[in-house]
């Protein structure tokens, strides 16, 4: 398995996803410039967080027409994985390979903490292995986190087995509190109706180092080793 | 000819603008007690190259479907005029 990272101008998670994939989890792993045209042959596609474009017009909306974005697109359509995490989340859902969008938080900040979420798909491989019974502590920091959709694509979502996860508190109980950021039905991440794309907004890269004491986010990104090579 | 486009892009209805809101309320505390529902989208204006009107409208039309609104989120509309 060959993991590529993709790298636009203005994202700032790429060295921590690629030093997770590298030296924590010993993967095979790329970066690639937003300006190629190709994904060198890798297998998984990474799309992390941080500011493309400075957040200009929309999170992720310039960044979604970079060359690279042509190939991930394309590469996604074949069936090929794809995880986009906070500011990638935001860049898949405008390229239309994730359902919905994310608009700004309900309390207009910028939220930075640990925040706790519950595995629900149990048909997609990122969660499908998880305990649907506890949850996990993942750090999120971002501004427009709420998830928004059409009342019929959230039915869809439910429908097919599609959302990810949601945050709950650190009991795991669903509360409106919990829902720091006010997203419908305290929407953390979703995947495509082919699970074979994901997003999230909580950083599993931002908890997977034991010298930062919270190694929950090595849950999240385990399952996807498991990937037989297409 | 050249035109000049004046677009308005706004949240639509039944998306909660937190902002809106949050400036509302500071325009009751300046004691302006009147307004209501206030929300805030982007004006965003364009110079087109174009040989028609039509063909103008058509490429801010494209523009803002396939970049400068979120259809999912945004509802827009414009208007052209040509410059002299």
């Amino acid at each position: 398995m060959k993991f590529g990272i993709t790298v636009f101008p203005g994202s700032n998670c790429d060295e921590d996803v690629f030093y997770v994939f590298q030296n924590i989890l010993k993967q095979d792993v790329v970066k690639l410039w937003h300006k190629e045209t190709s994904l060198q042959g890798c297998d998984f596609i990474i799309v992390p967080g941080g500011f493309s474009y400075g957040d200009y017009l929309r999170s992720g909306a310039i960044a979604r027409f970079s060359p690279i974005m042509d190939a991930v697109v394309e590469h996604a359509n074949r069936g090929g994985y794809v995880l986009g995490i906070c500011n990638g989340f935001q860049i898949l859902t405008e390229a239309g390979l994730l359902p919905g969008t994310l608009l700004r938080n309900i309390s207009q900040k910028f939220v930075c903490k640990n925040a706790y979420i519950k595995p629900v798909s149990t048909s997609a491989l990122m969660t499908a292995s998880l305990d649907s019974q506890r949850c996990y502590k993942i750090p999120v920091a971002h501004a427009d986190g709420r998830y928004y959709a059409s009342e019929d694509t959230i039915k869809e979502l439910q429908d097919h087995d599609q959302i990810l996860f949601q945050y709950c508190d650190a009991n795991g109980q669903i509360l409106s509190e919990s829902n720091f950021n006010g997203s419908l039905l305290s929407i953390a991440g979703v995947t495509n109706r082919q699970k074979n794309v994901f997003g999230l907004m909580p950083h599993p890269e931002r908890a997977c180092d034991e010298a930062l004491e919270n190694t929950d986010g090595r849950y999240l990104l385990e399952p996807l080793l498991s990937l037989q090579t297409v | 000819m050249m035109y000049l486009a004046k677009i308005n892009i706004m949240p639509k209805k039944e998306i909660l603008d937190p902002q809106g809101k949050a400036v509302k309320l500071g325009l009751g505390n300046l004691g302006l007690r009147n307004i209501e529902d206030v929300r805030i989208g982007k004006h965003i204006t364009m110079q087109v190259q174009a040989a028609t009107y039509e063909e103008a409208s058509e490429e801010v039309e494209l523009a803002c479907q396939k970049l400068l609104a979120n259809l999912i989120m945004e509802s827009y509309d414009f208007e052209i005029e040509e410059v002299k």
